[in-house]
């Protein structure tokens, strides 16, 4: 058979001057496919005997990541590889996509809502790590922070249909409070070692930030997932955290009064004057120049913030204090978690090796030089003795974190979008609270409906004879 | 027997590395894109559920926000089809007239096109920073200080803003096709013209506009579909705000793929979006044919 190819081919090559051109483009083309193949486009390095290859989207991490594959193939021989990413909504796109050609690497992060690491996990992409996490007594487990681990696992009788388990590594831990300037607050004739504790006094810092030529509060709130922190931390403050669970449900309404006052928290600092020009399309990097150059009293930031404060202006003196309340009798809480975890890929021929890794990874040892390097809370509870005054306020209040992925349920997507966006419409007053709770609760309303009729119409699916039923679910 | 058939097939294998790479990367997408458009799917589980064309309905029936983000990128397409092209225009005619420095005008003019989306949003949001901006202060600075505002975060001027953006990076486009135009109208029409006691305007309305008329649908074209599609400039400055201000199609499509994981109604939405862009495009040619054969 393939003599014959050969002999057609030299026929061919020896007829015409056009069919030489022809096998000319023919081998352009197969060099061509070769070269795309070689440089990447291929699953390449799945050998068990290649280094581990790690993908991460914090590129301002990339010489500590550096230096620890290298300390990691000088103690253990084996070659560690990091590829880094940005920015994260490419870096969440490209874990997809090699999801789907099941491209990913030994180790990787998802970036994403609970429902879409479910959908990992449910896939077969995440490898459930409950049992080198408890053996030996829980040694690995106990090293971290227990909220950290808990949003890289599943419960048992969890919303999504999950597998039980651990599934990721929180290598930090963040949470999002409110960062101040202490020599501005001076500067206002305020204590700086005693920022605004009322909701009353912070607002009343507007108009002598402004009286001074200074920003009151800056964040990056065009980015909306920084408005919803900031929503979710005074609505579980508000209304607790049963009743932000029971709106999500759909049994207390988004025009409920606890809801109104939420974003009526939101008028109130509008009219204050204690919010940037401009706000709400102000990214998250403008806010942090705005704070560390000494132009705004306020910034609401996470735990990152320090080491970007630290680059950008070493000899800014700040505090970082819990939003302030606007009930007394309650508590307040902060929005955070894990800063940022690594997954197994469970395809991967190297699971064991990938293990071995983050189990050193998050040792004490290496969780130190991460601290050192990046100026985030590590996730091993162990290295966090040593902590700077700004992180160690951070550390201290880990046990007032709350996260939404944890909650029983979570909102759809188009409606916290829509309640977010509808908090903007409120910072430039061009709605109300009430509008924007009426116009979330419809579109709530319409999506439960959307969702009881697809359920209803698998529910009829299922109870037919299977010879009635439509293939509606089909494997890509 | 041989050499006859070889030289009939050549024609075909001539063409078949181009046709590999054109299935390749154009028809087999869109053929997925298509199909998926079809399914409900969350773009990483290994099931999709058929839905027919619910995805579709919804689109028509329950996306306020996608199709006011088609008349806000519409909004975006008028202001660049005229402001745009006319400052392309004026200035691919002013370097035509051989100004000294010309090459160098031509360098500058082109630069704008060839910067980064996103840093031109950055340094554009620095620009009309409501805080400390350039713009607010050089108003102060001329006694209209209450103009002063954010620009990006107003309502009412958010997405002229956005199009003041992407005009001053997209006009270079424009620039060097007019200059190329402009380059193959003989000199010879317009020195009889002038011997004819036509003036500028004249010779402008005659000679220039119907002899660089294929020019300037080539440039219509591309600048609707280029500002149809914008996004970059978008993500810099607004990120779709303030509320949903500046909103455009891509950052819908984006919102629904990956904000709700709804691959399948982002699909559809990609679908209805291409197929808005195609009849626009195609009615633009129409229109432009009729013209020519009226004026011919």
């Amino acid at each position: 058979m393939i003599s014959q190819i050969f002999k057609g081919l030299h026929r061919l090559w020896s007829t015409t001057e056009s069919a030489k051109s022809l096998l000319g483009i023919c081998v352009i083309i197969w060099v061509f496919s070769v070269v795309l193949w070689c440089t990447g486009c291929g699953r390449g390095g799945s050998s068990p005997q290649a280094g581990l290859r790690i993908w991460h989207w914090m590129t301002d991490r990339e010489d500590a990541f550096a230096q620890l594959a290298k300390r990691y193939a000088q103690e253990h021989g084996a070659p560690v590889r990091f590829e880094l990413y940005a920015p994260s909504d490419l870096y969440a796109q490209k874990v997809r996509a090699a999801a789907q050609t099941d491209g990913l690497p030994d180790i990787y992060g998802i970036l994403g809502e609970m429902r879409d690491f479910a959908s990992f996990v449910q896939a077969g992409h995440v490898l459930n790590l409950t049992q080198p996490m408890t053996e030996q007594g829980n040694a690995w487990r106990n090293t971290f922070f227990p909220i950290a681990l808990a949003m890289n696992s599943f419960d048992d009788d969890n919303a999504y249909g999950a597998e039980e388990g651990i599934y990721g590594v929180p290598i930090d831990v963040m949470n999002i409070q409110l960062f101040y300037n202490k020599r501005l607050l001076a500067k206002l004739g305020l204590d700086p070692e005693q920022p605004p504790q009322t909701w009353e006094a912070f607002l009343s810092v507007g108009k002598l930030a402004k009286s001074q030529g200074l920003i009151g509060f800056v964040s990056g709130w065009a980015e909306l997932w920084l408005i919803d922190c900031f929503a979710t931390d005074y609505a579980i403050h508000l209304m607790g955290q049963k009743r932000v669970e029971a709106t999500f449900k759909g049994k207390v309404p988004y025009t409920d009064p606890d809801w109104l006052e939420v974003l009526g928290l939101f008028a109130q600092m509008r009219d204050s004057g204690l919010l940037a020009e401009g706000i709400v399309t102000m990214v998250n990097k403008r806010a942090e120049q705005l704070f560390a150059n000494e132009q705004a009293v306020f910034a609401f930031n996470g735990t990152w913030g320090v080491n970007v404060y630290q680059g950008m202006n070493p000899n800014l003196d700040y505090g970082v204090m819990m939003l302030p309340l606007v009930r007394q009798d309650r508590p307040m809480v902060t929005w955070g978690g894990a800063g940022s975890a690594l997954m197994v890929n469970a395809k991967s021929p190297r699971r064991d090796a990938a293990i071995a890794f983050l189990r050193w990874l998050t040792a004490e040892e290496q969780q130190r030089l991460l601290l050192e390097a990046t100026n985030n809370i590590p996730a091993n509870r162990l290295a966090t003795t040593v902590l700077s005054a700004p992180l160690a306020a951070f550390a201290d209040d880990m046990d007032k974190v709350v996260h939404p992925r944890l909650f029983d349920v979570q909102e759809r997507s188009q409606v916290i979008e829509a309640f977010d966006k509808g908090i903007q419409s409120i910072l430039i007053g061009e709605e109300t609270p009430l509008q924007v709770a009426q116009a979330v609760q419809e579109l709530k309303a319409r999506e439960e409906r959307r969702t009881a009729v697809q359920r209803s119409e698998e529910t009829r699916q299922a109870s037919l004879p299977s010879v009635h039923r439509q293939p509606s679910t089909v494997h890509r | 027997m041989t050499t006859t058939r070889t030289r009939a097939l050549a024609p075909y294998l001539y063409v078949l590395p181009a046709f590999l790479l054109f299935a390749t990367f154009s028809i087999y997408p869109f053929y997925k894109l298509a199909a998926l458009s079809l399914f409900d799917w969350d773009g990483i589980t290994p099931t999709m559920r058929f839905v027919g064309l619910a995805n579709y309905q919804e689109v028509f029936a329950h996306s306020p926000v996608f199709w006011r983000s088609f008349w806000q990128a519409g909004y975006i397409t008028l202001l660049a089809l005229v402001f745009q092209n006319a400052l392309a225009l004026a200035l691919a005619m002013a370097v035509n007239r051989e100004l000294r420095g010309g090459a160098a005008y031509r360098v500058i003019f082109y630069l704008p096109p060839i910067l980064s989306g996103i840093v031109v949003g950055l340094i554009w949001g620095w620009i009309y920073d409501g805080n400390f901006g350039v713009f607010n202060e050089t108003l102060k600075r001329l006694g209209l200080g209450d103009w002063a505002r954010s620009w990006l975060a107003d309502p009412k001027t958010a997405l002229t803003a956005v199009a003041v953006i992407h005009m001053w990076k997209g006009f270079g486009w424009g620039f060097v096709i007019f200059l190329a135009g402009l380059q193959t109208i003989p000199q010879e029409l317009y020195e009889a013209a002038t011997v004819d006691g036509a003036n500028a305007w004249c010779r402008f309305r005659h000679i220039t506009l119907p002899l660089l008329a294929p020019v300037c649908i080539l440039v219509s074209i591309l600048t609707i579909l280029g500002t149809m599609q914008i996004f970059e400039i978008i993500v810099a400055t607004t990120q779709g705000g303030p509320g949903y201000h500046t909103e455009v199609p891509i950052t819908r499509i984006l919102a629904s793929m990956l904000g709700s994981s709804r691959f399948g109604y982002a699909c559809s939405q990609g679908i209805v979006f291409g197929l808005i862009l195609f009849v626009v495009s195609l009615i633009q040619f129409r229109l432009s044919g009729r013209m020519e054969r009226r004026r011919a």
